[in-house]
């Protein structure tokens, strides 16, 4: 009963129905004769539209009629069997989320082998493997290029996968539980803790930590805050922990921007980064090989092959350029 | 047109009222009639004969062109499960579903002239209705005899040799129907192996689904239905009416010179008797697949074979009488008694030559348009979420993702440019050229970048060129090249 707010609703529209199938009956048989005083034909079936066009009687042929009739058993054979009477789910029981039901799982059994046949194999291996990679790749367009774009490259506030640098490790293990567990990153917001003083001091401290131009006498001010309010999580030096997914700060990957303001910005108001989980949704094989892409991204040493566009526009025969137009 | 004739046919109905309901409530008329089984006598003649070539014909390709090879390939194959399909040099994707609209139009145009030529000659020789009916009544006759043999047969009480004629029949009709399943699920799926698995008993679930189905509709509608899918199920012959005009070739019967009709001995001089040409033999309806008098005049059922023209003209041929007493002709060359050559010289009427020019310059856009399509296509999507981003070196990047559709059957590489933007950049995930296998498609992620002061607008259209090695033509695809606001 799940389906209506109040009994009444069923019975409302299972007399509907049941009156829609005794409507078409009557029709059926009403329409299918009719009366004439005695000794004349009927050479007209009786329908008039636009005030004098008549229809003759071109007889159908009996067994149409037959199959009118059989539509009706067939629509009660068929309320008996599925959901269509009012809230009366059906002899055979089926539903739709049911049937969806089993179409995930027939699909599951047909292609989770495709990828589970990787399990055996260690992610390094796999990402060697250029089918795997290839199947991978068609995972990570469907389910990852959204936040870390379709070249693995991210963007602002998505890590880059290519970039050789990690925030939660880079070997194949902590690249498939970031998938398969997901990963909640927290950078407090210090915004309350700190007056524009400290804050200035502290992201020159920050920008001196890779090398990045900065003011050496503000950026000495703020290594003491550094030490008492950032350390905890980046390390003394900045060089972050993969184990809490703390930023490295001593490299030139920045997540979230490298201006000033930008970096002023996230020690004010902190950041939440959220990978999410993907192991109810994709299983582990999928993960697996969605891992040796994300691995063979990197570790895999694929060389990137760039071609200078307009000067090879400009260097091909005219003749050709028209040809293409 | 007249139809009232038909009350006549009305026999054996539904017992729904009984005879006491039927008196109290006056007459009780049925507006549906059991049909009555047509039993058309076949006769030679110069359209029956053209009735048989067309079906031999049309049997010949059906049954023969998915036996035929091209490229080591079935040369027509509707590879549905890979949406691809083969057409002898032709390989057709989801997206030129517009050749298959095309040629519905250039179809439904062709029927269009025909009909204003020369009526339903469609129905009458080609159309896989008649045409299986036809081969259906061959069988019918050669096991059960001809049409008086047959309607006896029907009449006679149920004896072993009845069951026994009439189980060959269907038998024969079984054996064929599936035929053209098999052949019909042939076109779908490689026929050779197909073959093998119907002689080895192991076919798949929708094959065998299939063949059946489509073998029952053969069996159906050429064994059973027969001319009431024409008479009451076909759209076309319901508006074919509206195509003819008084120049149109029908089936005509010549009422002035046939009437009045009767019969009389082959050596008495019709005019001392005030008689017509027409003997009364009913010939022409016992040849008729759609049991109408022609002499009733044109009616929606005829479907044009001409089988009563033949058989006309061979009883006119036996009086010793001129042929054509029924004939092809046109409602203006009967009513104004035109000669054959100004019937004839009609057909040059504006109507035909209208829908003659129209057809005749689809028929070459389209050709040209094949002849012409693009050997590969490519989609450009942009990605959505990272709209752009800032490189160290001070690009700026943007990231598309080339989808790559190779048409031609053999493996080819593609390289990719950037057209639009200045001094810009392109690279993809893999090393150009890439390949892209034989009737395969690729995705290739490309990045763009240009440097950040070059680029003056926030959005800056752009093309990006691909080429193929083999190919001088180029496909340029439009999109557009971001910059961030700060």
């Amino acid at each position: 009963m799940s389906d209506f707010t109040s009994p009444f609703w069923h019975y409302y529209t299972a007399a509907i129905v049941i009156g829609g199938i005794v409507f078409m009956v009557w029709l059926v048989k009403s329409q299918s004769v009719r009366r004439t005083d005695p000794g004349k034909k009927a050479e007209v079936t009786g329908h008039k539209w636009d005030e004098d066009l008549e229809e003759l009687n071109n007889p159908l042929p009996r067994w149409w009629i037959i199959f009118f009739y059989i539509t009706i058993v067939f629509a009660v054979g068929y309320l008996a069997l599925f959901p269509g009477l009012g809230a009366f789910q059906g002899w055979l029981g089926w539903s739709q989320v049911k049937q969806y039901e089993q179409e995930v799982a027939e699909a599951n059994a047909r292609y989770n082998p495709i990828f589970e046949k990787y399990l055996t194999q260690d992610v390094a291996a796999v990402a060697a493997d250029t089918d795997a990679v290839r199947r991978g790749q068609s995972l990570f367009l469907n389910y990852c290029a959204q936040c870390h774009g379709a070249d693995a490259r991210g963007s602002k506030g998505f890590p880059n996968l290519t970039d050789h640098d990690w925030l939660y490790g880079g070997d194949p293990a902590a690249i498939k539980h970031s998938i398969m567990q997901g990963r909640q990153g927290m950078m407090p917001a210090m915004g309350k803790g700190f007056d524009a003083e400290t804050l200035d001091n502290v992201t020159q401290y920050v920008l001196s930590l890779s090398g990045r131009p900065h003011d050496s006498a503000k950026a000495a001010g703020g290594k003491t805050t550094f030490s008492t309010s950032c350390a905890m999580c980046h390390g003394p030096g900045g060089e972050g922990n993969p184990f809490i997914g703390s930023a490295n700060l001593t490299d030139k990957t920045w997540l979230h921007g490298s201006s000033v303001e930008a970096i002023q910005d996230v020690i004010t108001n902190g950041r939440q980064s959220r990978m999410p989980a993907w192991q109810e949704m994709l299983g582990e094989g999928k993960i697996h090989v969605l891992a040796a892409y994300v691995y063979s991204l990197s570790a895999g040493g694929k060389q990137v092959a760039t071609a200078p566009a307009s000067e090879a526009a400009a260097a091909e025969p005219a003749a050709e350029e028209n040809a293409g137009e | 047109m007249h139809e009232t004739k038909h009350n006549a046919a009305i026999a054996a109905p539904l017992k729904f009222y009984s005879a006491e309901e039927i008196s109290q409530q006056g007459e009780v008329q049925r507006l549906y009639a059991a049909r009555l089984k047509v039993h058309p006598r076949l006769i030679a003649g110069w359209f029956s004969n053209w009735r048989v070539v067309f079906v031999v014909l049309t049997q010949v390709i059906y049954f023969g062109v998915p036996w035929l090879s091209w490229n080591d390939r079935q040369a027509v194959l509707f590879d549905v499960a890979s949406r691809k399909f083969y057409l002898f040099d032709l390989v057709f994707w989801p997206h030129d579903f517009i050749y298959l609209a095309l040629l519905l139009i250039i179809s439904a145009l062709a029927l269009f002239l025909f009909t204003a030529a020369a009526g339903r000659l469609w129905c009458g020789y080609a159309c896989p209705q008649t045409v299986y009916t036809e081969i259906f009544v061959w069988i019918e006759q050669w096991v059960e005899g001809n049409r008086i043999q047959r309607i006896k047969l029907d009449q006679s009480p149920l004896t072993a040799r009845k069951i026994t004629l009439r189980a060959t029949k269907h038998f024969l009709w079984g054996i064929f129907s599936l035929i053209t399943g098999f052949t019909f699920v042939g076109y779908f799926t490689p026929i050779e192996a197909l073959a093998a698995d119907t002689l080895s008993l192991s076919l798949g679930g929708w094959a065998t689904f299939w063949m059946l189905f489509y073998g029952f509709a053969t069996y159906g509608n050429a064994g059973w239905l027969r001319e009431q899918v024409c008479k009451y199920m076909c759209p076309y012959a319901r508006f074919q009416s509206v195509m003819f005009d008084p120049d149109t070739l029908v089936v005509t019967y010549d009422a002035a010179r046939g009437e009045p009709r009767g019969g009389r001995s082959r050596s008495a001089d019709p005019a001392q008797l005030n008689l017509g040409s027409c003997i009364d033999c009913h010939i022409c309806k016992h040849v008729c697949p759609v049991d109408i008098d022609i002499r009733d005049g044109l009616q929606y059922e005829c479907i044009g074979c001409g089988a009563c023209v033949d058989a006309c003209d061979s009883v006119m041929d036996q009086m010793g009488y001129e042929r054509g007493l029924i004939r092809y002709a046109s409602e203006n060359a009967v009513a104004n008694k035109l000669s054959r050559l100004a019937m004839w010289a009609r057909m040059f009427r504006p109507r035909i030559l209208g829908y003659a020019f129209i057809l005749g310059f689809l028929v070459f856009a389209v050709g040209y348009s094949l002849q012409h399509r693009p050997s590969f296509k490519v989609d450009v999507l942009r990605d959505r979420q990272a709209l752009a981003r800032e490189l160290d070196d001070g690009y700026l990047e943007n990231v598309y993702r080339l989808q790559l559709i190779n048409i031609e059957e053999h493996d080819r590489r593609f390289t990719v440019d950037v057209q639009g933007l200045e001094n810009a950049r392109i690279a993809a995930e893999v090393e150009m050229p890439f390949e892209v296998a034989a009737t395969g498609n690729r995705q290739v992620v490309v990045r763009v970048a240009a440097p950040a002061d070059a680029v003056s607008k926030r959005s800056t259209p752009i093309e990006l060129r691909v080429r193929a090695d083999d190919d001088a033509a180029a496909i340029s695809e439009p999109t557009v090249f971001l910059k961030p606001i700060n």
